[in-house]
This record gives C-alpha cells, structure tokens and sequence, in this order.
C-alpha cells in the first residue's frame, strides 16, 4: 500500500490546477488517494480549495510568516520532515515543482522522477526524455521513498467533490535566512485565460515580427475565448514576455485546440503541445515541419488569415 | 568573489534528431556529434561576464562522464575557463551523483559561486543545482535570466510560470541557467590553440569517495506515440469548416 504525500502550488490565495492534476496522477498510484500539504503564511482558503478535491484524504497546512513567498530553500526542510512515513512525495512540474522537489529528494537521499507522464505500478513510471523524443520506464528501487514531478499536461486535475479534514501541523525544521524573495513582476497574460489551463490556445513565433504584431493573436483570442502563447523565438526577440513561451524550456500545455501562426515546429516547442487536442498550424512555408505535427495545416500568410479567421468565427 | 565553478554536461548535440538503438538499450551515439549541454554552455559564458567585469579572479570548469567529455572541458577552456577538473565515470551518472561529486569538488575549492544549466537537454531532469544546494546548504536560484553579484549576495531574476521572479541569496551559492541569461560567445581559433596548454585535471567517482546513486533504475526506451497524420486545407472556409467538424465553435 502506498501512502501519498503531495505539495500544492499556490499563489494569490488560490490553489494552483497543477495541484488537482497530482491528485489525479496519485489516484492512479493508489486509489486511497493522497494527503496533501500546503506551506503558507495564509492558507486557510488554499488548505479549503484542496480538501474539497476528490481523492484527498488529509489536508495538511502549516503556516508559517517565512513561508509567504515559495522558496525551495526555506521550503524544502519543511517538506522534507512532514514526508517521514510517506511512500510517496508528489510535485507538479511547474517551475514551483521543479525549483523544491529534487532540494527535498536530496534532503532525503534519493533520486527524483522528473515529469513523470503514466504510472505503469506504483513504483513503475514513464517519462519523456530528450525533449520528448524518447520515452523511457523508470523503476524506484523499494525501501526508499518515491520523490516525483508529475507532468501536469498528462493528467486531468481531480474535480470537487471531496469534504477531507483539514489539519493545522507544525513544523520544527530549522530555516534558512540566506535567500530572500524580493519581487514577482507579473508576466503578460492579463485578464485573458491561463496559458496552463486553457481549453484554446492561440500562438505565435518569429513570423509574427513584432510586439505590435501580437496584437492580431490578442484580438483573435479575445474573441474566442483563448489564451496566448508563443515560441522561444518570439520570446527572446521580445515580442512577449517569458512566462507565454510553449516548450521543451517553457511551459507544456494540452489545450483542446492549438493555433500556431508563423511558428516553424521546432522540437523543443513541440514537446510543449504533445497533448494537446488537436493542433492547427498556418505557416507560410509549406515545408515547415510544423505540418507534420499539426492535425490541420493552413499554408498562407497570418496577416491575412487571423483576420479573416476573426471574422468567420466572430 | 574569488572562485567560480561551472559544472558542463557533455550531451548530444540539440540540432541532431536523435534515434533509439535497435535494441532499445538507450539513444544512438555513435558517430553523433556531442556538445557542451546549451544551458552549461550559456552558465559558462556568465561567469566568464563575471570574471572579465573584475566581479572574479577565477573560473574552473568540472565535468563527469567517460574520457571523451576532455573535449567538452577542452571547449569550455577555449571560451575562457582557466583550468578543468574531469571526474572520470563511464557508467551512468545520475543528478544525484552528480551532486554528490561536485559537493565534493565544493569542499575542496571552495567557490563562492556554482553556475550550471537548469537542465540537460538528454535527460531533462532539472535537478543537479538544487541538488547540490540542498547538500551543500546553501542558496539556490533556479532558473536564471539575470544576474547581479553585488558584494556577499546575489540578485537573481527568474524565469517562474507567473512571470518574473527577482530573489536575493547570500553567496555562495548555486544558479542555474536559463536560455535567456545571454548569449555564448563563439570560440576563436587561436583560443582552441590556448586551451591545450591550460590545466585539465582527472579524478574520480571512486576516488573522491562518492557512491553512484542506483535507487532509479531504467528498465525500457520507446518511441513517443506518433500522432495520426494531418489533413492539409486550402483556405479559411475550409479551415472553419474542418474546425467546425471537430466540436470546435458550433
Ligand atoms: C536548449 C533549447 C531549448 C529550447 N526550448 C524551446 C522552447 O521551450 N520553446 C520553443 O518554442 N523553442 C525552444 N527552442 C528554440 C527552437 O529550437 C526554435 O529555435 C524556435 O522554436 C523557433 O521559433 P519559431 O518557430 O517562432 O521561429 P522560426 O523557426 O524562425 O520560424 C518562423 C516561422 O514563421 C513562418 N512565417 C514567417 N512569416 C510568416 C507569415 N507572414 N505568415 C505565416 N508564417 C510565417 C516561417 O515560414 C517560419 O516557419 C529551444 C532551443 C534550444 C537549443
């Protein structure tokens, strides 16, 4: 049997979907499910929006003024007293995940499962491996605890409908003074949807050409309801801001429907839409090998297509 | 600031599609072009910023693999490095290892800055840095996209999901690279000549006294699902038509 421990990522008072998709992941581990463990220095509605999740047996909090901004170093300790007694310690992997969890595995001596895709035993798991080009079965010698970043895109996020207990825990472990979160400037998604969580995802790369350019992909997805992403390309020439870059180094998304314009189909940005629905594709290269990927391609020019796109679907 | 360390992972090249083997066993290597791991590569490049600015006096280079990563370390000295330190280890290192080997190299040199790539593009594990900031006890900042070293302490700008990240560690510590940190130099022909001739020192696992870590076993390599071939449409109707087909903004 296996015992189940798994961090939530939170930010603005508000439990973080990558969070639900662990428990999903944890379910199919063990369909006791999970306990899951929120750091704070506020978290009684986080600690709430996590025991109402179906499949989380325990909610563990423990509050803390250090805990107000989520550094690994500050956290990790913490973690890694409360994991005593777990089979298993679960992470998204989120830039949160991946920032705390192999500091927590080290603290514990053993090995990390990043981006774990499909759990094939309880301690049998597959993951992508060279951007995604290789998928490799991975085993967790017994005895030792299982420390993991879940791949969020391949698992549903578990929906409400649970009522689990909510315990206040302490924590003794000793922390750090010598890191300090100075700020978050926030990214360039605004009111539009999360790029995470969208169901439609409207991206754009270098053939975009500019930052005012973009402001076609903003008003297609304004109009259908959709968030904003791009390639690494547009991202460093500036078009838009890091946190909207889709890929092997930015985020991995699955929206039902994927818009690419005028981006090539790289393989580190297709790694970032291996699950998504279904993807379109316009490019004005038909030899772009984002055709090969996409389920539809468009050949043409996105500076006449967006806006007659706009117009049919408006 | 005295001393930087920048660990290089020696690992396919990124522009080269890699294959399985026939018998599934791992990724073809042979006769496939190897390089610096991109994210060490662009690690280096900061701290050899660092050095050249007058913010450090010395910059090594550290790699663990087969004989073979001399060539990476070697590349890694024409770009600037003063010296190399290779921990011989033909088998495979995983990130704990790894960071058990550099906390060794750590102790010795005592560097008041690790730089290394927040991943390797082979296995794509992102842990080694926060790895060996938990072992070593110290300060981690994940991610990078600046960096400014102003006297005993760092200011770090991340690249996080929400946006921007700016946190501040206490030196020494460890910093992982991220893409947009800057841009690496290239390397010159008369720096490739210089390289030869500077320091490249070989331990290893064994004799620094590390044990490879074997709690994660790889037991099968497989090709990812391919995704059902594509159709092609002529003109948006079509488009709006086939998305209209598939469930899309009825
Ligand atoms: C270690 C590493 C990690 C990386 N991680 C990522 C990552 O996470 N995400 C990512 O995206 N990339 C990543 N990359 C970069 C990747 O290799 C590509 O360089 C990048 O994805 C290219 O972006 P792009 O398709 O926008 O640009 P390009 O490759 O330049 O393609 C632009 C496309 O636009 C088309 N086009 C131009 N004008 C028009 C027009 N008017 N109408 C229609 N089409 C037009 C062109 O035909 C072309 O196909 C990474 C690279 C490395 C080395």
């Amino acid at each position: 049997m296996s015992k189940i421990l798994i961090i939530a990522e939170h930010g603005d008072g508000r439990l973080n979907q990558s969070t639900a998709r662990c428990v999903s992941c944890a379910l199919q581990i063990d369909g006791a499910g999970a306990d899951v463990l929120v750091l704070g220095d506020d978290c009684a509605t986080v600690a709430a929006e996590a025991a109402s999740l179906q499949g989380v047996a325990r909610v563990l909090s423990v509050q803390r003024p250090e805990n107000a901004a989520p550094l690994a170093a500050v956290l990790a300790p913490q973690v890694a007293a409360l994991a005593a007694g777990y089979s298993h310690v679960l992470g998204p992997s989120t830039t949160f995940g991946k920032d705390l969890m192999p500091r927590v595995a080290a603290l514990l001596g053993v090995a990390q499962v990043s981006d774990l895709m499909a759990v094939e035993g309880p301690r049998r798991f597959r993951r992508p491996v060279y951007a995604g080009n290789a998928i490799v079965t991975v085993e967790v010698a017994e005895g030792r605890p299982v420390v993991a970043t879940v791949r969020t895109a391949s698992f549903k996020p578990s929906t409400a409908g649970g009522a689990a207990s909510i315990e206040s825990v302490g924590s003794a472990a000793a922390l750090p003074g010598h890191s300090r979160f100075v700020e978050l400037r926030r990214g360039g998604g605004g009111a539009r949807p999360d790029l995470q969580t969208a169901r439609v995802v409207v991206s754009g790369g270098r053939g975009v050409g500019s930052e005012a350019n973009f402001t076609l992909l903003y008003q297609l997805a304004d109009k259908i309801g959709a968030a904003v992403g791009a390639s690494r390309a547009a991202v460093d020439a500036g078009y838009v801001p890091n946190d909207m870059q889709v890929g092997q180094t930015g985020k991995i998304i699955a929206p039902e429907l994927y818009l690419a314009f005028g981006i090539s189909g790289a393989i580190q940005h297709l790694t970032g839409i291996k699950d998504a629905g279904l993807i379109v594709a316009i490019n004005k290269d038909p030899e772009a090998s984002i055709f090969q990927a996409a389920d539809i391609g468009l050949v043409g020019d996105l500076f006449e297509i967006i806006p007659a796109l706009e117009r049919a679907l408006g | 600031m005295q001393k930087i360390m920048v660990c290089l992972k020696r690992v396919v090249d990124y522009n080269v599609r890699i294959r399985l083997r026939p018998d599934h066993s791992g990724v073809v290597s042979d006769g496939v072009k190897m390089s610096i791991n991109p994210f060490d590569e662009i690690a280096l490049e900061e701290a050899l910023r660092l050095r050249e600015r007058g913010l450090a006096s010395e910059v090594f280079v550290v790699s663990i693999g087969p004989s073979d990563c001399q060539q990476q370390l070697r590349t890694g000295l024409a770009m600037g490095a003063d010296r190399a330190v290779l921990v011989e280890e033909d088998g495979e290192v995983a990130p704990l290892t790894a960071a058990r080997a550099f906390l060794k190299l750590v102790e010795r040199e005592q560097p008041d800055l690790v730089l290394l790539g927040k991943q390797a593009i082979d296995d794509d594990c992102n842990q080694t840095g926060q790895m060996l900031a938990a072992l070593w006890d110290r300060p981690q900042a994940t991610f990078a996209s600046k960096l400014e070293v102003n006297g005993g302490s760092a200011t770090v700008t991340r690249e996080v999901d929400a946006g921007l990240e700016v946190i501040e560690v206490e030196l020494p510590a460890v910093v992982t690279a991220d893409l947009r940190l800057n841009e690496p130099r290239y390397v010159k022909l008369p720096e490739i000549m210089k390289a030869k001739k500077k320091p490249l020192e070989t331990l290893t696992l064994g004799g620094l006294g590390v044990e490879a870590d074997t709690s994660l076993r790889t037991l099968a390599w497989n090709e990812p699902q391919e995704r059902q071939k594509g159709v092609m449409v002529s003109d948006v109707p079509a488009l709006v038509a086939a998305l209209h087909d598939k469930g899309f903004f009825n």
